[in-house]
């Protein structure tokens, strides 16, 4: 294993909290020496990225509970003056909203990573299982944090999700009802909401450690799907990729503070301005860009109950991909065919979130019938058929030779 | 290149200087994002903006007292009478646990002396927080041995010019900065 | 639903053409608003745009003599206007600005409200003790409140636009729409479209064909002290810009902060890349 040592104490405290709590070799093991691919790509850089993120939400979102106030008449005030008194609380809510919006962004690119190299195959499937149930908590968390400006959108994007779960058979209203805490959206709502936004975080986090520890057990996937063979594979993790996730993260966050500067309310709706009227249905409602493409499958189908199962089962879905896909092959970089179908399910996606944005109306509703069918279609007819069909072009035998083959090339062309 | 790696304590190598100018502009970076997390629990403009308040005290007769709330502490306003003047008058500073004016319209050094404690040229006016200085208890009016301030928490006394006499509180009442803006209006704060 | 109002619109237009007529028909329009807002140059848009504290004032003023009287701005407190990066008004102005105002208080010790002068730390008040007093007044319309108009509308720029805002940084299609429906107001609807009664016509009118407020300006309406035009068109523009200050008082300090911030990573992201390159400069990968 290139660079592997083991841990040892340089001081006498350090020995006596050792022999207690093996946290320092613990930390050692696991994010200094720990081997690593060495031809892991950018793409890689997502998954600290995201435990960057979640830091930052929860560090932003626990400052902002200190000035927030839950309660229908005094949360939209309650948000204002964050934004106009609280010391550099315009900062703070625009970081932790906008913060909202790159967490997603990043988890995208995360998943959509692992769609493409295949890091969800075995024996890597509790891992993946793991991110899909962060993303679920990831969802819930922003729904709700989204409820507590109390705005137009706010109110009238809890009426309609929550209104979702009427749809189930025989006990809907009821589990309605007991999600509103009344009868309609309201202040009962509002702090059960808040209760939750600010627990979830820390469930993702606990989630998150697992989801590191199922990844630590094979050891990191890497562009080619090929696993790691012997030390000449890998390096150590620290310095080579602490100091690349640290530069990755920079760059991410030169985005972070282009939007939170300069266009801080381009993701969000202009009405959620306005304070939330129950009389009053804005013309069209909308959710945040990150929920754009699950609304529109959602909308898509006709029937009430069976979009709010397409709408579930869109996510859903996630879970059984690791046997959806037949491949032997993990990396998309390989399969010829695949990696086709790959980027038009990526155009799927962005075209299915337009559509989500739009009202149904005309065009976009056959739009977005054709598109929704197309997402299911990949998962449960492109990816078990390509798999089995397709000719992969030939692997490499290992990380090595296909670094040095790299080297070489460019050695070659230079 | 790896030259200088066998060396016990090598000179900095130009590598080392991009090392550490990473190193020290990512601390800047660190701190320059820790102060809004911290300076966002400071007191807010709106806080700030509730510093002063202002007081009519037409309506309070010699022997009475009026408590306004002032940053969110009572503050105690006392129309004394030339009895409780004279008492404090009557007191050598030599007996009192505390000799410091503890005024903060006068400087730091200022000694407890009733003229230092009451308004200038109205000596009847006595301003003062009503916060005892020992646990941050609210002591009673016209109680105690000397006809002042009486702390039922601890069993502080104060007298009529709000010194400490007797008990566990370290310091006089607090006069905090005020001022007459009209024969009837005190501004506080 | 919209597709048989459509149809059934579509019908009625047909109907309506039948008796040939030498006017030009439009058809009831169902998409708003009619007329997209023209772009405005703003001071304080772009990186380093900047409120003009001079235009914010006149803005004030024009809120205060014309709007106030219909629309509340309760976010607002006095002291607001004594702001850096605001109107910027001196700290005894804003004193003297807020005691023109009669602000309820109470109870007194006897549990009576009272009225006193207002203080620096006194919200703007509102013309109207509730909601439904200012519907009421208003035949039936209550005129919203002002805090966070300006962040709280903008017309839909089409798929384009929406993305080169992202680089061009435009925010600014609040004040935008502000301006537009203020000298919006033409003289006459046009012929074929249906108003309703006791509204008003505005092509630019994000939520239907007509509004509930006349048009609340005119020239020589309100009258600047710094000889600035006394127009419609010039009213428009500094309460729009003062209605953006006081939805984003802090723009300045923003734009400001992010200038510097966006330096300084990009001077750190530098020094990253430099040291990952020097890291990694041994090893294949």
């Amino acid at each position: 294993m290139a660079g592997h040592a083991t841990y040892e104490p340089k001081n006498r405290a350090a020995q006596w909290l050792e022999r207690r709590l093996p946290v320092l070799s613990f930390t050692h093991a696991s994010f200094v020496v720990f081997p690593t691919p060495r031809n892991l790509n950018y793409w890689w850089n997502f998954g600290a990225i995201l435990t960057f993120m979640l830091a930052a939400q929860l560090a932003t979102g626990v400052v902002l509970a200190m000035h927030y106030t839950p309660h229908v008449d005094l949360a939209m005030s309650s948000v204002e003056h964050i934004m106009r008194d609280v010391n550099y609380g315009w900062l703070l809510r625009y970081l932790h909203g906008n913060g909202a919006s790159l967490f997603f962004f990043a988890v995208y690119i995360h998943i959509l990573r692992g769609l493409y190299y295949g890091s969800y195959k075995e024996p890597r499937e509790v891992l993946w299982i793991l991110g899909v149930i962060i993303f679920l908590l990831m969802i819930a968390t922003a729904f709700m944090g989204y409820v507590l400006p109390w705005g137009q959108m706010s109110f009238w994007a809890a009426t309609v999700i929550t209104n979702l779960f009427s749809a189930i058979p025989f006990v809907g209203e009821a589990v309605t009802q007991w999600l509103w805490g009344g009868f309609a959206v309201d202040n009962p709502t509002l702090n059960r909401f808040y209760s939750l936004h600010y627990l979830l975080p820390f469930m993702i986090a606990g989630v998150v450690v697992l989801h590191i520890w199922a990844l630590h057990v094979p050891g990191n996937g890497n562009p080619t799907g090929v696993e790691v063979k012997d030390g000449q594979d890998t390096v150590s993790f620290h310095p080579y990729y602490t100091i690349k996730d640290f530069f990755g993260l920079t760059i991410f966050l030169i985005l972070l503070a282009w939007v939170v500067f300069y266009v801080p309310n381009y993701l969000s709706h202009p009405d959620n301005y306005i304070p939330a009227n129950p009389l009053v249905t804005p013309a069209h409602i909308v959710p945040e860009w990150y929920f754009l493409p699950f609304y529109a499958i959602l909308r898509a189908i006709p029937n009430k109950l069976f979009g709010v199962i397409a709408l579930f089962g869109s996510i859903a879905i996630l879970v059984f991909v690791p046997w959806l896909d037949t491949s032997r092959v993990r990396s998309a970089t390989f399969r010829p065919i695949y990696r086709q179908f790959f980027w038009i399910f990526v155009a799927t996606g962005i075209g299915l979130g337009y559509l989500g944005s739009q009202p149904p109306e005309g065009g976009y509703v056959i739009a977005a019938r054709i598109l929704t069918f197309y997402y299911f279609a990949h998962f449960l007819i492109v990816m078990p058929v390509v798999g089995l069909l397709e000719r992969p072009k030939p692997l490499p035998t290992s990380i090595t030779e296909s670094v040095l083959a790299k080297g070489a090339a460019a050695g070659a062309k230079g | 290149m790896a030259s200088t790696d066998t060396a016990d304590h090598p000179e900095p190598t130009r590598r080392d200087f991009l090392y550490i100018a990473t190193g020290a502009v990512g601390g800047v970076g660190a701190a320059l994002i820790a102060w809004p997390l911290i300076d966002q629990m400071n007191p807010d403009a709106a806080a700030l903006a509730l510093a002063t308040t202002e007081v009519d005290v037409s309506t309070i007769a010699p022997g009475m007292s009026l408590t306004v709330k002032w940053r969110g502490k009572p503050v105690f306003i006392r129309n004394r009478t030339p009895e409780e003047i004279e008492a404090a008058r009557s007191v050598p500073l030599a007996e009192l646990p505390d000799q410091a004016a503890r005024n903060q319209n006068l400087p730091l050094d200022a000694l407890a002396t009733d003229q230092n404690r009451a308004t200038p040229e109205q000596e009847n006016w006595l301003v003062q927080v009503g916060v005892c200085t020992h646990l941050g208890c609210v002591p009673l009016g016209e109680s105690g041995p000397y006809g002042g301030w009486f702390c039922p928490c601890h069993g502080s006394v104060y007298d009529t010019a709000g010194r400490i006499r007797s008990g566990p509180a370290p310091e006089n009442l607090l006069i905090p900065k005020y001022e007459f803006t009209s024969d009837t209006t005190i501004l506080i704060g | 639903m919209k597709l048989t109002a459509r149809i059934l619109l579509g019908a009625a237009a047909v109907v309506l053409a039948l008796p040939a007529s030498a006017q030009e028909e439009h058809a009831q329009p169902t998409h708003f608003p009619i007329e997209t807002p023209e772009l405005q140059r703003w001071s304080f848009a772009g990186p380093f745009g900047k409120f003009d504290p001079a235009q914010l004032k006149r803005g004030y003023q024009v809120y205060k003599e014309v709007c106030s009287n219909c629309h509340s701005m309760n976010l607002i407190a006095f002291r607001h206007l004594g702001d850096e990066g605001g109107p910027h008004f001196s700290e005894a102005e804003v004193r003297a600005l807020a005691a023109e105002y009669q602000i309820v208080d109470g109870p007194d010790d006897f549990g009576d409200m009272f009225e006193r002068p207002g203080r620096p730390s006194d919200h703007f008040p509102s013309p109207f003790a509730n909601v439904q007093a200012a519907a009421a007044a208003n035949g039936g319309a209550a005129p919203p409140d002002l805090s966070l108009m300006a962040k709280a509308r903008g017309a839909p720029r089409g798929l384009g636009w929406a993305l080169a805002d992202f680089f061009t940084q435009y925010q600014e299609g609040g004040p935008d729409y502000v301006h537009a429906l203020l000298t919006g107001y033409p003289d006459e609807a046009p012929a074929g479209i249906d108003v309703p009664e006791e509204t008003y016509f505005n092509p630019y009118f994000l939520g239907a064909v007509s509004l509930k407020m006349a048009p609340p300006l005119s020239d020589d309406l309100v009258e600047y002290a710094d000889g600035s035009p006394q127009t419609v068109d010039q009213y428009a523009k500094d309460v729009s810009a003062f209605l953006m200050w006081a939805a984003e008082p802090h723009l300045v300090e923003r734009k400001r902060l992010g200038f510097m911030t966006i330096v300084f990573l990009v001077v750190f992201a530098g020094l990253m890349y430099l040291t990952k390159k020097k890291v990694w400069s041994k090893v294949a990968h």
